[in-house]
């Protein structure tokens, strides 16, 4: 491509050490870093960099390339190896480029809600989460893996317990996701230590290549397996293990929000990918039951239970998050299918849901930082005293729901006929039915917001009040890219069935 | 069934400390007994992996000079990803002395510091549940959270 001859060379063979080892370092300096100003300054040129080294990766490995780089020299299977591909290089793009946009967002944002002192270290921790991320999804290594999922995770808490000074149950939806996500990572890496009893090798490429000759394995393997998946679950909040979710998302500083939302589920779904269909193969006997079974069929129950309860909801964040639950579902089913067109489906929807939730989030976040409010009756009004912000909201809502046009559309179009295409009638009802829910708890805000009036506060009526700018961009990027989905898909699509035949090398479509 | 027990007597041990440390976690209402919880059966997984890589007679897998000025090589027996590069250009080499797998000795080094760095953040996280809050114990702080979702909104 003629991008690629613009890109120097330091860049184009370091691109994916350096996304991952850059925000690591900085968040050591940002973390002595006296002034926020400066803070929020390098943080954002980070984000930028590494979007930049997203984009050029991207670039890099369209067309089915791969790019293998090791670290310190030491070539994989013994060194630690960062693996490039079609499935990863577009998450990364993603985690870094919501970064950049969550971060523009994050100036007014954390100003307000998170005490003076605590805001350079806020950036550092936010830089070594975002590290974490990152390199979770560019290592080959199986235990590094694991490393980068704790640096997030641990990063992630503290994060999560910076909403205290907004909101004090912020402290205890971290310290119950610190409590669960400790327990999904200790369950991950216990499947680790099964997979290198059967294997003898940690390299995620090395290990498939073993378990392709051992044609799935032991019993071992099998164990492995299980607490893997399980692990993974607790992580990208499978529906019986998202417990964690609805209370970190709602209580956590708006920014952190819309940037978990976005990214960290995502992250431990790519991770699921992986594992399920790289290093193990979805021909194994025990792989394909426990795939179709257990992912798509708590992806089913999922999307069905979560919607119910984010309908009963009272706080729209709180909404928003179980909604976010019900919507991993829907990856999970296209997952579940194990066929080229529903994996295909499912990273569409990852990607997409994404750009969704985060413009949600930002805009929720906007509506507190001008009124204080996160409960639906509040909204009542807020088309008319915050017109914009409540467009690119109803917008992004819209996306969620999968009204044409949007790109929330696209992904349910795209798994609707995947799962037509395995036969699964039934689970496209759910989907149609899971829509219809969608419309109940986002018509209800929208509701208020636009047939609400404007309440009166001390004798006045509250008047116009619209987010500032640097708050409006972001969630109009956002907005606008879920139209611009939606009206052409060519290079969403394109990528993903990039993604989907890195995962299904052989056949078009694996089938049952 | 006593064979099987004493046979595997690390395991038996690490899958007990496990179930110890996942019902303390899910049973106890004290956070800092959670976090205990928490860290035993982290720990659990900690021997798990020393015991998958002990070997048999095997030494401290510490380099050693041999006869030949030549490095120690791990035995055959060992796994592949565990011997280093160091295996390369000894491979004609034949080992004389059994070594323990080094390699998940350093990978739960590696996860011993991710345990401390949770248990800290926890503990970090307890002592303001307790300056905010005043208790410690999960159903007088669902209480007080619940009087407060009655009270007054979000913020």
């Amino acid at each position: 491509m003629d991008i690629l001859s613009l890109v120097p060379d330091w860049l184009a063979v370091h691109g994916s050490a350096l996304t991952v080892v850059l925000p690591l370092i900085m968040a050591a300096v940002l973390a002595v870093m006296p002034s926020e100003r400066l803070a929020w300054l390098i943080a954002l040129v980070v984000a930028i960099t590494c979007a930049i080294c997203g984009f050029v990766l991207v670039a890099q490995v369209f067309g089915g390339n791969q790019i293998t780089y090791s670290m310190g020299g030491w070539d994989p299977p013994h060194g630690i190896g960062y693996v490039i591909d079609g499935l990863s290089a577009p998450i990364l793009l993603l985690i870094s480029s919501m970064a950049v946009i969550c971060l523009f967002y994050a100036w007014p944002s954390v100003k307000v809600e998170v005490e003076p002192k605590k805001r350079a270290p806020f950036y550092a921790a936010f830089l070594v989460c975002f590290a974490g991320l990152l390199g979770m999804v560019a290592t080959g290594d199986a235990f590094n893996v694991f490393v980068f999922l704790e640096v997030s995770s641990i990063s992630t808490y503290v994060l999560v317990g910076m909403g205290a000074s907004r909101d004090r149950r912020a402290l205890t939806a971290s310290f119950n996701y610190l409590i669960l996500g400790s327990i999904g990572a200790t369950f991950f890496v216990i499947g680790l230590g099964f997979l290198y009893m059967e294997t003898g090798t940690l390299n995620m490429a090395d290990m498939a290549r073993i378990m392709s000759d051992l044609d799935g394995g032991s019993r071992v393997a099998q164990i492995g397996f299980a607490f893997i998946v399980i692990g993974l679950g607790l992580k990208l909040a499978m529906f019986p293990l998202h417990m964690w979710l609805p209370d970190a998302y709602a209580h956590s500083p708006s920014f952190v929000t819309a940037f978990l939302a976005s990214t960290a589920t995502k992250a431990a779904l790519y991770l699921l990918l992986r594992f399920t269909f790289t290093v193990f193969d979805f021909d194994f006997s025990y792989v394909g039951p426990v795939v179709l079974l257990f992912l798509a069929g708590f992806g089913l129950v999922g999307m069905v239970l979560a919607s119910l309860q984010a309908i009963f909801q009272t706080d729209a964040r709180r909404a928003l998050a179980y909604s976010s639950v019900a919507q991993v579902g829907y990856m999970l089913l296209g997952i579940g299918l194990g066929t080229a067109a529903g994996l295909s489906a499912g990273y569409i929807h990852l990607l997409n849901h994404a750009i969704i939730k985060g413009g949600l989030f930002i805009a929720l976040g906007a509506f507190w930082y001008r009124f204080g409010i996160t409960r639906i009756t509040d909204f009542a009004g807020l088309g008319k005293t915050m017109p914009w912000s409540m467009a690119a909201f109803t917008i992004s809502a819209l996306s969620l729901i999968g009204v044409p046009f949007t790109a929330g559309f696209v992904s349910k179009v795209n798994l609707v006929v995947a799962a037509w295409e395995s036969q699964f009638y039934w689970a496209i009802a759910v989907i149609v039915i899971v829509s219809v829910m969608a419309i109940i708890y986002i018509g209800n805000m929208l509701r208020h917001a636009y047939f609400g009036q404007p309440p009166i506060v001390n004798g006045e009526i509250v008047t116009k009040n619209e987010a500032p700018l640097i708050m409006l961009i972001p969630m109009w990027i956002l907005a606008l890219a879920s139209i611009a989905i939606g009206t052409n898909a060519d290079i969403i699509s394109q990528l993903s069935d990039q993604a989907a035949a890195v995962l299904l090398p052989l056949s078009g479509g694996g089938g049952l | 069934m006593f064979d099987a027990i004493f046979g595997h007597f690390n395991y038996a041990v690490v899958i007990f400390l496990m179930m110890t440390g996942l019902y303390v976690v899910f049973a106890s209402g004290n956070l800092i007994k959670r976090l205990v919880g928490l860290s035993v059966f982290q720990t659990s997984v900690f021997l798990l992996y020393i015991t998958i890589s002990k070997v048999a007679g095997g030494q401290p897998p510490i380099v050693v000079e041999s006869k030949g000025g030549d490095h120690a090589m791990m035995d055959g027996v060992v796994q592949v990803a565990a011997a280093s590069p160091v295996a390369t250009h000894g491979a004609s080499h034949v080992p004389d002395v059994i070594y323990s797998n080094p390699l998940p000795h350093v990978l739960i080094l590696t996860a011993i510091v991710v345990g401390v760095a949770t248990l800290a953040i926890g503990l970090a996280l307890t002592v303001r549940i307790r300056e905010v809050y005043g208790t410690i114990e999960k159903v007088e702080i669902e209480a007080l959270d619940y009087k407060f979702n009655l009270e007054g909104t979000a913020d």
